[in-house]
């Protein structure tokens, strides 16, 4: 069987690959490209453990094949972080306890980051439903909420909270 | 004298009896004692959980029992 | 109200854990992301039949699809005598274990392995598991308690006779198990009861639901050792149980414990781990095995699903005077269900003169049960806490009152037997009834309810090191994997001791071969007994260290103290010494610092937890919606509150999904229709609120800092809190689980 050769952006990153038409984009990125911070919880798109943002939307890379990505963007836990600089989503996480496992942590943060990007300023009730889609089975969510919120008001009031800390 | 407290499953052995009291320094004494007023229960002892004075101990065969030590069998338990 | 005794400088903390930073960025590997190069893939073929005799299996076409290396059957496993061994759930019997891991002469539930491929790629070797032929001769299923107790029920094992029965049983039955804790006189206590409550209760199987699917690699040598790499509860015992079932020696088999993406407790077992180390020795090729979702699902855990009848009666005093628990559980396709704890616990909380409990060990047509937190309690809550709330009713007291008024408390004998130690129970009690939550005005169609659990905890054998290296940075090693931040906090505990910052410790979940044995992490063991090896040895290390700086000064050993870190002359004859002068000094004074100390300590102090929820009902769907949900608990001591507080927050939406949501659904013919996370609904962020948790601290007088197990106690109350809360916002008692909204309906149709 020939495979189909794909041209995309990953984290920023011009890349190609190889992968047959079954191929998910969580194949791919894991079993391909070396990339495991992407997970594989359910491979029915109803756990969020393996969300990526592809083209600036949260998607479950289990539905999505990999000659699909031809031409577009995808952002993964990998490209979170600017350099040696956590982004504030994974800061928070870290700081507020939000995972005990870390299993699903890489989805959530994700998903947290698409929400985010769309709207700076979520309520707890926005907060919750925009990671509806991710499982966690640790923390009851309560952590992880309180987390995402932290790092909405540390982005939108960078000055606050350089101060505080 | 230990305080030894037989459950409901050992109790055929037993002939009905819910407790006693027997004179055993160790587990291990306690469970010969046991045996030769109560044939075949030691088999029985061997599996289960020992808790001594409210407290399980692991690998009890050699632990040491005070005069006014209270013994308990339990099914053994460790958890998720 | 966290109570952290002044004077700590780490302990009662909320430091970032140690391996935050991997688990935020990715990097943390966890089962499924070891690869080795050239590895096969192996997959499982299931049975379709939940009963059914293997007639013929020929897999000769299979083994002829080109990059197909090893196919192998139950007829390749080694048959073990019923042998027992300790493990989850108390005990293992490694025959039935070998026959759950592959079928032999019969299939037992749907999804029961019967065989396992590996080839060079996961698709072919899907394709030739596929390619196999098994012919089977399809027997009568048990898929209910009610029919697999009955006289005439279709035996699964002919060798299976009922142990615990008044006299021996002449024939075989699918009852492995009764169990039996009676005291005190019956009829004296009902003659003395004012108020009689008798309600039965069923619950259904639910899942463990860990996120992260089983997976293993394995690499076998030319000479028969072995290499797993793989996610578990404790590689120790992955080893152990491993090498069991294949006749092979434990010393040739190393475990290297990957990062675990949640067990509690379902992760406490083997499943794929034989079947990758024999595929990899049969082909000479590392083997990498993973499960799906569904596989999950249809052949590891569950918890049994569960009838329970429980009549109790009060004086109307409130003072508890009888009661009659009779309790069958599901063991799944072999013996083994958490029966036993189930008795024990299911009135454990109360001080009860008279007392009937009678459980049974049941087998039937489905997958195995494996432990999940607090294995057998929660259920047993379900029911005498829905109960106790109906005679709080029937009294006209307060639940919580009444619950206060029989508590156990230090000293009392448990139903069980032994007299308790310093517990905590009351104090949650007390808590829980002067918590805002506890008056807070509710509208309509909402309800509080609230409801109690007991927990033993557990010790277990243990292995710790702590080492100092040059720079005067510490490495505290145990064998234990971190499911949820106990790394941190045995840090903390050797951070304490040694009086550095916490950040300048190294905590390693070492493999097999790098330290002494463990048990898993399970029973709520790990901040108590590692937490003990980890202060003995710091303590040890500190003497040690001592010792030298008296060596170096030329005093008497009673001439030094250690003192934030450093050793220090008590008459300021020398400047102190810095951990870090000590390190790197210590080949003049005897060598490298570092020490190991093994224990298997008693004196797990045992949980107890008290929870308060408030629901609001929709009377026209039926659904239940969790308003506002307190968790208060007895942690002895918390470490590192954060962590604590997430063991409670997290048992607690576990036990709201097992009210509210969760059950394994199988179809008239035994298979299971909800094998996935759509259809099996776990709790998601947008089904709840924030959990409130209040930690309770009643030290353990038998760990250094006072640490109680805190992992499982609160799953145990949450189902007869949320229980009780439906019942208080719509007048009607649920007493079968899940509340989902078709059964709410049905109940609130009834009038």
């Amino acid at each position: 069987m020939s495979r189909t050769h794909v041209t995309c952006v990953l984290n920023g990153d011009p890349i190609d690959f190889l992968c047959n038409d079954y191929q998910t984009l969580l194949s791919v990125l894991r079993d391909e490209l070396g990339m495991i911070g992407t997970k594989e919880g359910c491979g029915t798109g109803d756990c969020g453990a393996c969300s990526v943002i592809l083209d600036g939307q949260l998607v479950c890379s289990c539905l999505v094949f990999g000659p699909e990505v031809e031409g577009r963007s995808i952002e993964t836990i990998e490209g979170m972080a600017d350099g040696q600089h956590l982004h504030p989503l994974q800061e928070s996480f870290l700081e507020g306890a939000a995972f005990q496992c870390g299993v699903c942590t890489p989805g959530f943060l994700v998903a947290a980051k698409a929400l985010l990007d769309r709207n700076p300023t979520p309520t707890e009730t926005e907060v919750r439903y925009g990671v509806a889609g991710n499982l966690c089975r640790c923390t009851g969510y309560d952590k992880i909420v309180r987390s995402i919120l932290d790092a909405a008001s540390r982005m939108s009031n960078p000055q606050t909270h350089k101060e505080a800390t | 004298m230990a305080r030894i407290f037989f459950p409901t499953s050992l109790q055929q052995l037993t002939g009905g009896t819910e407790e006693c009291e027997i004179e055993a320094s160790t587990v291990r004494e306690l469970f010969a004692r046991l045996e030769e007023r109560f044939p075949g229960i030691r088999e029985q002892v061997a599996s289960a959980a020992v808790a001594i004075d409210g407290d399980v101990v692991p690998g009890a065969l050699l632990e040491p029992l005070d005069p006014d030590s209270e013994v308990h069998f339990l099914p053994a338990i460790s958890g998720g | 109200m966290t109570t952290t005794r002044t004077g700590y400088k780490w302990v009662g903390t909320r430091p970032v854990r140690h391996d935050g930073l991997d688990k935020v960025t990715g990097r943390a590997r966890f089962g499924a992301d070891y690869a080795t190069a050239g590895m096969l893939h192996g997959v499982v073929l299931r049975s379709p039949h939940p009963h059914a005799h293997i007639v013929a299996i020929d897999f000769s076409d299979a083994l002829a699809v080109p990059g197909v290396k090893a196919i192998i059957t139950g007829a390749d496993l080694p048959d073990l005598s019923d042998e027992f061994g300790t493990g989850s759930e108390g005990g293992i019997n490694f025959r039935d274990l070998s026959r759950n891991i592959l079928a032999r002469d019969k299939v037992l539930y749907e999804g029961h392995p019967v065989a396992a491929v590996a080839a060079v790629t996961l698709r072919i070797a899907q394709q030739a598991a596929e390619m196999i032929e098994v012919e089977y001769e399809v027997l009568p299923a048990v898929l209910s308690m009610e029919h697999a107790m009955e006289d005439d029920a279709p035996v699964l094992h002919d060798d299976l006779y009922t142990l615990g029965l008044d006299s021996p049983p002449e024939r075989p039955s699918n009852i492995s198990r009764r169990r039996v804790i009676a005291r005190g006189d019956l009829d004296a206590g009902w003659e003395e009861a004012d108020v009689v409550v008798e309600r039965e209760y069923t619950t259904k199987a639910v899942h463990q639901g860990y996120i992260e699917p089983h997976a293993v690699v394995a690499e076998t040598g030319e000479d028969g050792r072995s290499t797993l790499w793989c996610s578990s509860q404790g590689h120790f015992a992955m080893r152990t149980y491993t090498t069991k079932v294949l006749g092979w020696e434990p010393g040739d088999m190393k475990v290297i414990p990957a990062e675990i993406g949640g067990g509690f407790g379902g992760k406490t077992t083997i499943y794929l781990e034989p079947l990758a180390a024999l595929l990899s020795r049969r082909a000479g090729r590392a083997v990498k095995m993973v499960m799906t979702r569904s596989e999950v699902f249809r052949a590891t855990g569950p918890t049994s699903g569960s009838v329970m009848r429980i009549k109790m009666g009060a004086r109307r005093d409130g003072k508890l005077v009888a009661a009659i628990a009779w309790m069958a559980y599901e063991a799944g396709a072999f013996p083994g269900s958490p029966i036993g704890p189930g008795v024990m616990t299911v009135l454990a909380p109360y001080d009860i003169p008279n007392v009937l409990i009678e459980g049974f060990d049941v087998v039937l047509n489905k997958p195995k049960v494996a432990a999940y937190r607090a294995p057998g309690a929660p259920m047993a809550a379900f029911a005498a806490e829905s109960v106790v709330d109906e005679l709080a009713e029937k009294l006209g007291m307060d639940p919580i009152e009444l619950r206060i008024r029989n508590a156990v408390t230090e000293g009392v004998r448990a139903v069980y037997g032994p007299k308790y130690r310093k517990i905590g129970f009351v104090e949650t009690l007390e808590e829980a009834r002067d918590h805002p939550h506890y008056s807070a005005p509710l509208g309509p169609w909402q309800g509080r309810g609230v409801a109690s659990g007991y927990w033993f905890n557990f010790g277990g054998e243990t292995t710790a090191t702590v080492s100092i290296n040059e720079d005067g940075t510490a490495v505290v090693m145990s064998g234990c994997p971190d499911i949820g931040g106990t790394r941190a906090a045995l840090a903390q505990m050797a951070a304490e001791e040694l009086g550095i910052d916490v950040h300048r410790i190294e905590p390693v979940v070492a493999d097999t071969h790098s330290i002494g044995y463990n048990d898993m992490t399970g029973g709520s063991r790990v901040a108590f007994a590692v937490g003990i090896a980890v202060v003995d040895a710091s303590r040890q290390l500190i003497e040690d260290m001592c010792s030298r700086a008296a060596l170096i000064w030329d005093v008497p050993r009673e001439e030094v103290e250690w003192v934030d870190g450093r050793a220090q002359s008590v008459t300021g004859a020398a400047a102190p010494l810095t951990l870090e002068e000590l390190a790197s000094g210590s080949a003049n004074t005897g060598g490298p610092l570092s020490a190991t100390v093994t224990v298997n300590p008693r004196g797990a102090g045992a949980g107890f937890s008290t929870q308060i929820c408030d629901v609001e009902v929709d009377p026209d769907t039926g659904l239940v919606t969790v308003l506002r949900y307190t968790v208060v608990q007895d942690a002895g001591r918390a470490i590192h509150p954060d962590y604590v507080e997430g063991q409670m927050q997290g048992g607690a939406v576990q036990g709201i999904g097992w009210a509210l949501n969760e059950e394994y659904i199988f179809d008239r013919d035994g298979v299971m229709e909800n094998p996935g996370f759509l259809d099996y609904r776990m709790p998601v962020a947008s089904d709840l609120p924030m959990i409130d948790t209040v930690i309770v601290e009643v030290p353990n007088p038998d760990h250094p800092y006072g640490v109680r197990g805190v992992g499982e106690t609160g799953i145990i109350p949450p189902m007869a809190a949320v229980a009780n809360a439906v019942y208080a916002a719509t007048g009607k008692r649920m007493q079968d689980l899940p509340m989902s909204p078709v059964r709410v309906l049905e109940a609130l149709s009834g009038d």
